[in-house]
């Protein structure tokens, strides 16, 4: 049988072309030095020391490393939110749609209005200000150290929905079986949802916080470059906005470097997500 | 008795008001959007949370009629169509390939595409943008749309592979054995099948087509080729002090997204959280 081949053709050619190539040759620019549009000098590892050696690349790590405790935040809250729309409440569809709203807007338009919101003079200080609340004004995007909160923020609030969808999902495929058991021997309601229901769906808390890792390590540039382009300074970059940084500048073998070692982690995670992704659907 | 039914009921009462503050944030920037595009930049400076009393299209009318919108407009949607076009069609056949051609290495082609679904675009974009320098393709739209349309695939062929999957295979049998051929098969059997799971899979590409800024913002760099998104962070930029015109760009980008959100609810949720189960 040749026609399976052929028709998994395209699909292998644009695979090759959109992850095989691009995936081979970063490594390869990595070690050379230019834009890459006139011949490039091979460097070594320079790249790589002069990124890590560059504080704004630190910065930028750390700053992902920051934004990691998001991820215990908007699940946490999520799972909350789940476990209550599973006590079949009524409204819950209404309730979830629109939770579930600002996971499919685009996050640039999102992110314009929480620049306005957030701005030294912007909305959320002057209403502050209005009720008297005028001392925890702050300048949230202006202040080196709460730029990247309000970063988490944004993500926090546009990723919530993700995961109160998933989760009530899982809780409602659950045989109720398990849980009026529970209730029969006199489980309170508390000790029910954590001690019956999350163990349960478990797998899915796991494959999902692997999911949402690599999306703030790696996916959240749209968020920094409309809601503060990483300033004051580089204080909110990221380790994405560092790329698109270096490389706006003509210093490819730059980015490219980055580009490996973010891979590099984006890697094991993905390695991970297969593995946990396996046991979820095992259970 | 008693004391349980009134805890019953603050119980609900608690559950409900949870909700609600939840919903309530998960929808301001929504109606401060919305609001401000209706106020005139005057009356946003005064008052910016206020309801707009006196609403005007002026902030729509002027971004739409001064500004390149429209074209970035079509932009947008002649890379999406496009984009999503290309990578559904691809992804069917390799999909039906794998599930019921069941080719050498069918496995291995499956879960490369679960692994690549997670790999960050932004590790791909130097050498892509050098390729597309090089091709002459930077700064047109078929930059973009070569770019996406692979991206695409993986998730694509994830999606669609999962739903063949479920699909009874007498029915693929007994047409064979009736000598149909495989694309006779595809396109009688197994493509009137998966009308719904083809809209849901379209709607979420499309989506990401229509939200995404990063490649958009690095392969198209002047003005009349720009996305949308891309020219919303120039206006951004470029009218920083009036809000209203700004957020008016913004509403015009989501409403496609709500309206389409609003008609088909349920594709979003079970396309989007398809990545995730089964």
């Amino acid at each position: 049988m040749l026609w399976p081949y052929l028709y998994a053709l395209p699909a292998v050619v644009a695979m090759a072309f959109a992850f095989g190539f691009p995936l081979v040759q970063v490594v390869r620019d990595s070690f050379y030095a230019g834009d890459f549009t006139r011949s490039p000098i091979w460097v070594g590892l320079d790249n790589y020391k002069g990124v890590v050696s560059d504080p704004e690349f630190r910065q930028s790590l750390l700053n992902n490393m920051k934004l990691l405790l998001s991820v215990p935040i908007m699940l946490g809250l999520g799972l909350a939110i789940a476990l209550v729309l599973n006590d079949r409440i009524r409204g819950m569809r209404q309730y979830q749609a629109i939770v579930f709203l600002p996971y499919v807007l685009p996050a640039t338009a999102i992110g314009i209005a929480f620049s306005f919101l957030l701005q030294g003079n912007g909305v959320l200080n002057t209403a502050l200000r209005k009720i008297h609340l005028g001392a925890i004004a702050q300048d949230w995007l202006g202040n080196s150290h709460l730029a990247i909160v309000s970063v988490g923020g944004l993500v926090i609030w546009q990723q919530l929905g993700f995961g109160v969808v998933v989760f009530t999902a899982a809780l409602l495929a659950l045989p109720p079986e398990t849980a009026e058991a529970a209730r029969i021997d006199g489980a309170n309601w508390w000790q029910l949802q954590l001690r019956v229901l999350v163990p349960q769906i478990r797998p899915i808390i796991e494959l999902l916080t692997v999911i949402q890792v690599i999306t703030v390590l790696s996916w959240v540039f749209n968020y920094v470059y409309v809601l503060t382009t990483g300033g004051p300074g580089y204080s909110s970059s990221v380790m994405e906005l560092y790329i698109w940084r270096s490389f706006s500048q003509g210093a490819n073998g730059t980015a490219a470097s980055i580009a490996v070692m973010l891979f590099g982690m984006a890697s094991v995670l993905i390695g991970l997500s297969l593995w946990v992704r396996r046991r979820a659907e095992a259970a | 008795m008693r004391t349980t039914s009134s805890g019953k009921l603050v119980g609900l009462l608690a559950r409900h008001g949870f909700l609600v503050i939840i919903c309530l944030s998960a929808l301001y920037p929504l109606w401060f959007i919305a609001s401000t595009a209706l106020k005139s930049n005057a009356a946003y400076q005064l008052d910016p949370t206020g309801f707009p009393i006196h609403p005007t299209l002026g902030a729509l009318r002027s971004i739409v009629a001064d500004q390149p919108l429209p074209r970035w407009m079509w932009n947008s949607f002649f890379v999406t169509v496009s984009s999503v076009a290309a990578s559904t069609l691809i992804a069917l056949l390799a999909a039906y390939a794998a599930v019921f051609g069941r080719f050498y290495g069918h496995r291995v082609f499956l879960s490369t595409g679960v692994a690549l679904m997670v790999v960050p675009p932004v590790t791909l974009l130097v050498p892509m943008f050098v390729f597309m320098v090089n091709t002459g393709f930077v700064n047109h739209l078929q930059s973009v749309i070569l770019f996406y349309t692979g991206l695409l695939v993986p998730f694509a062929i994830f999606f669609l592979s999962n739903f063949f999957r479920t699909v009874p295979l007498e029915l693929m049998e007994a047409a064979s054995s009736e000598g149909a051929g495989p694309f006779t098969i595809l396109r009688r059997i197994v493509m009137p099948l998966s009308g719904a799971a083809t809209v849901t899979l379209v709607v979420v590409q499309a989506i990401w087509v229509w939200n995404e800024l990063l490649i958009a913002l690095v392969f198209l760099q002047n003005e009349s080729a720009r996305t949308l998104m891309a020219g919303l962070t120039q206006f951004q930029g470029r009218f920083a002090t009036n809000e209203p015109l700004v957020l008016a760009g913004a509403l015009i980008s989501i409403a496609p997204v709500v309206l389409l959100y609003l008609s088909g609810q349920r594709f979003f949720v079970r396309g989007l959280t398809a990545g995730i189960g089964k």
